[in-house]
């Protein structure tokens, strides 16, 4: 029994990472970029669910929403201001500029709330389930998150495939001058994805804090870093790799909590990313990208 | 149809494009020659948005699109095939067809097209549900071509169709840009291969190092000495 219940954690765990990972992987595919800013997202997302639902005494499912209208903001106008005039900069330049983003957010952060953690109330009310006579307890923090993963991830890629908003994705993703000749907004696209990005993070932050309460302005960075190596993990790009990516991260990292060492947990992490890199450079659902000679 | 006046093209300190002025009537096959490097990508991707000149303008059915941004311009029927065909190689090539619709909503009209371009282009329907990526440089050429009529277009620009193809193709290729301008769509093409582009061009322009050095019916370009010592080898 002992084993369920950290595989059921390790899933909970998992699907925070994957929809974070998301927004890593929706965003690199798309703009070829990496959002360093993006685990600071969850964090302010995190922040203002916290003050809607702790502070202003709103029902969790508002502050939610509240929360994900103003991070879907927050992601349009970062890319706006920061990302958008290094367009045609080289990569390395928007890589700093994205650690610039991500500094400038968490010490924003810490102006305004200050540094001292808060106590961060769950969004789910539900006790969870208790299966096998009490043996097995799933919380509901575990059930709902990894339900809203689920849905988020199939909804997305119902997205992509059968919208036209999804289609252009697609297309940029493959070839921005060629989507610009097909008539699709190339920059009305990438802020869409910033957009998209964005709003996960604050689903991902409620969550997180809602299984690991204690809230300050650093909250973002650890869970931001190892979704990306989730995003990697399954093949940075791929909307399934980020579902596939954040659930074995989510597990393993349980799992060697459990059974080897809780400070070797990370590391342990790690070196599995290492060993899966050095078998499928990829990824595990990435794609040979071509280089053009 | 499509009148391009004065246009200058820079890059950083290096001029592209010199102040170069031409005209495409409706219905002809305008054919644009010169060797590598004398600034026939350019113009076509000046004609499209996709690159800001200097000064000069490009008008459009009598309308200055020279500002308007690239997407724009599909939707007002000018329609490019770039150079190296630009495929999306990880999407089918049905998939591929119908992004070159994204601009049109009605589903019936866009079947209806598609329908078309599988009876111009059989073989792509045999391998519509391939991913293009996989397809040879011919059948990729045709699909450019393809996606791109997707849109309904007035006026095509082709740059370089039958670069990189082997014989059999380029024939084939240039078949179908006949077959294109028959079914009323204008068509200003670029071409390295020029004995080929001036027999199935009406006029031609002749550029060279950002300026246009010579121009006129495509028989009258075919005959002169000049032309058939640089670019006809003969």
């Amino acid at each position: 029994m002992g084993f369920l219940t950290y595989l059921i954690n390790g899933l909970s765990l998992g699907s925070v990472y994957a929809l974070i990972a998301l927004g890593y992987t929706m965003v690199y595919g798309i703009a070829k970029m990496l959002n360093f800013a993006h685990g600071d997202v969850i964090m302010l997302g995190a922040y203002l669910v916290f003050m809607c639902m702790s502070s202003a005494g709103m029902p969790a499912v508002v502050s939610i929403v509240i929360a994900i209208a103003c991070c879907t903001a927050i992601g349009i106008i970062i890319e706006k201001i920061a990302y958008k005039p290094l367009r045609r900069a080289t990569n390395l330049a928007v890589l700093i500029t994205a650690i610039g983003v991500s500094y400038f957010l968490q010490n924003m952060a810490l102006m305004v709330f200050g540094s001292n953690p808060v106590s961060f109330t769950s969004v789910v009310s539900w006790p969870g389930l208790s299966l096998a006579g009490g043996q097995l307890k799933i919380t509901g923090n575990a059930i709902v998150t990894i339900i809203t993963c689920l849905i988020v991830m199939f909804g997305l890629m119902w997205f992509v495939k059968n919208t036209k908003p999804g289609q252009a994705m697609r297309a940029v993703s493959e070839d921005k001058d060629a989507a610009t000749l097909m008539g699709i907004n190339v920059n009305a696209t990438i802020s869409l994805t910033f957009a998209i990005g964005s709003g996960l993070a604050a689903i991902a932050g409620a969550l997180l804090c809602s299984s690991y309460p204690s809230l300050n302005p650093y909250t973002g960075s650890m869970p931001g870093i190892k979704a990306f190596t989730a995003a990697v993990f399954g093949g940075i790009g791929s909307i399934p790799g980020a579902l596939i990516g954040g659930l074995l991260l989510g597990i393993i990292e349980i799992l060697a909590k459990a059974y080897i060492s809780s400070q070797l947990a990370d590391a342990i992490v790690f070196a599995v990313l290492i060993i899966v890199l050095l078998v499928k450079p990829t990824g595990i659902l990435g794609k040979q990208i071509k280089e053009k000679v | 149809m499509l009148k391009v006046e004065n246009l200058v093209v820079n890059y950083g300190v290096i001029q592209a494009l010199k102040g170069i002025s031409f005209e495409v009537n409706k219905g002809e096959v305008i054919a644009l020659i010169g060797a590598n490097g004398a600034g026939k990508t350019t113009t076509l991707q000046t004609i499209s948005g996709m690159l800001q000149p200097t000064s000069g303008k490009v008008l459009l059915e009598g309308t200055d699109i020279t500002k308007v941004p690239g997407h724009k311009i599909v939707s007002m029927g000018l329609a490019h095939v770039p150079e190296g065909r630009r495929v999306f190689g990880g999407l089918t090539v049905l998939e591929n067809l119908k992004m070159g619709a994204y601009t049109r909503s009605s589903k019936a009209e866009i079947a209806d097209s598609l329908d078309r371009i599988y009876e111009s282009f059989p073989r792509l329907k045999e391998r519509q549900n391939q991913l293009a990526g996989t397809l040879s440089g011919g059948e990729q050429q045709m699909l450019a071509m393809g996606r791109a009529l997707m849109s309904k277009p007035s006026i095509v620009l082709m740059d370089e169709p039958s670069m990189g193809l082997s014989p059999i193709y380029v024939d084939e290729i240039f078949k179908i840009i006949e077959e294109i301008s028959d079914a009323g769509t204008t068509v200003l093409l670029v071409e390295q291969n020029a004995k080929k582009a001036l027999a199935i061009a009406n006029r031609a322009y002749v550029l060279e190092t950002g300026n246009i050095v010579l121009s006129g019916d495509a028989d009258t370009l075919m005959n002169d000495d000049s032309i058939k010592k640089a670019y006809l080898g003969e």
